[in-house]
């Protein structure tokens, strides 16, 4: 049997926005791959990448800064939009969906 | 979390649609995948006009089987012979070409394939399980964001006037990267 495509939601998740952003024109897939390339290569310095949760690491770290470099996402705005996450999972009764 | 927080983001300024989200996640994990770029290497294997029209422009024939999109641009097929092995590899990131294999695995986007592939491919093919002829060359591909390569693979051995549809149950994924063979009739 076949792997799933995805092992862990959020990469999929990551995947989908950044082929989204790039087909709605906000930057090409070569200059995507060039930066993301960048950025694994820096990850790599410290340990070998094995291609799974740290390999998708590095694309959500190159997407954050490619969306910094289009001014359309800061660092500081994701920063609160983890805190409101963060906040809305602590206080959801188990089993109920999380809503911002 | 800081997944959703950035697609919370991104959706409240516009930049995303949750739809599309779900749509592109579907297509790659089930619809797209390598039963796609089997049917490709098994029609090659009996229809010598197209094999052909596929060597020559890759991009052009599969499209015309239906195979075309994200990351589809640009492909070249190139083919095993006994005297050459093609062998597929991303040095850069990951670069694939998703309308005939879907998305790759993670050992194509190790490191330790991204960067041995070039270097000791026929190690990294002994890792595969794959000993190749003595006589047989290893040719390594790199692809980019502006060309994908799909392996040929040869014909196996003892499939004569075997059907497309039995031929594609024999191409695997990795006989299309180059780290594996088709599997034997």
């Amino acid at each position: 049997m076949d792997k799933p495509v995805f092992s862990e939601p959020w990469h999929a998740q990551l995947f989908a926005v950044t082929v989204h952003l790039s087909e709605t024109g906000l930057f090409g897939w070569p200059e995507w791959t060039e930066l993301f390339g960048r950025v694994l290569k820096e990850h790599g310095h410290e340990k070998s990448l094995d291609g799974g949760d740290d390999y998708f690491q590095a694309w959500l770290e190159a997407l954050e800064l490619m969306l910094e470099n289009k001014n359309s996402a800061k660092a500081s705005e994701i920063e609160q939009l983890v805190a409101a996450w963060r906040g809305a999972y602590l206080r959801t009764p188990h089993g109920e969906p999380v809503r911002l | 979390m800081r997944v959703k927080a950035l697609e919370t983001l991104l959706v409240e300024k516009g930049l995303v649609d949750p739809a599309a989200l779900d749509e592109i996640i579907d297509t790659y994990q089930n619809r797209i995948g390598p039963k796609n770029g089997a049917i490709v290497v098994a029609k090659a294997w009996c229809d010598p006009a197209f094999r052909s029209a596929l060597l020559t422009n890759g991009t052009k024939a599969v499209s015309d089987l239906g195979f075309y999109g994200r990351q589809g641009e640009h492909i070249t097929i190139v083919e095993n012979t006994p005297e050459q092995h093609n062998m597929v590899v991303c040095t850069l990131c990951s670069c694939y070409p998703w309308p005939l294999l879907g998305i790759p695995p993670s050992w194509y986007k190790s490191d330790a394939y991204r960067a041995r592939a070039v270097r000791d491919p026929r190690a990294v093919l002994a890792e595969f399980a794959v000993t190749l002829p003595e006589g047989q060359a290893v040719r390594v591909w790199d692809s980019t964001a502006e060309m994908r390569y799909l392996v040929l693979p040869m014909r196996p051995k003892g499939t004569e006037g075997w059907s497309q549809e039995m031929l594609a149950e024999l191409v695997t994924r990795d006989s299309m990267v180059g780290t594996g063979l088709p599997k034997s009739p």
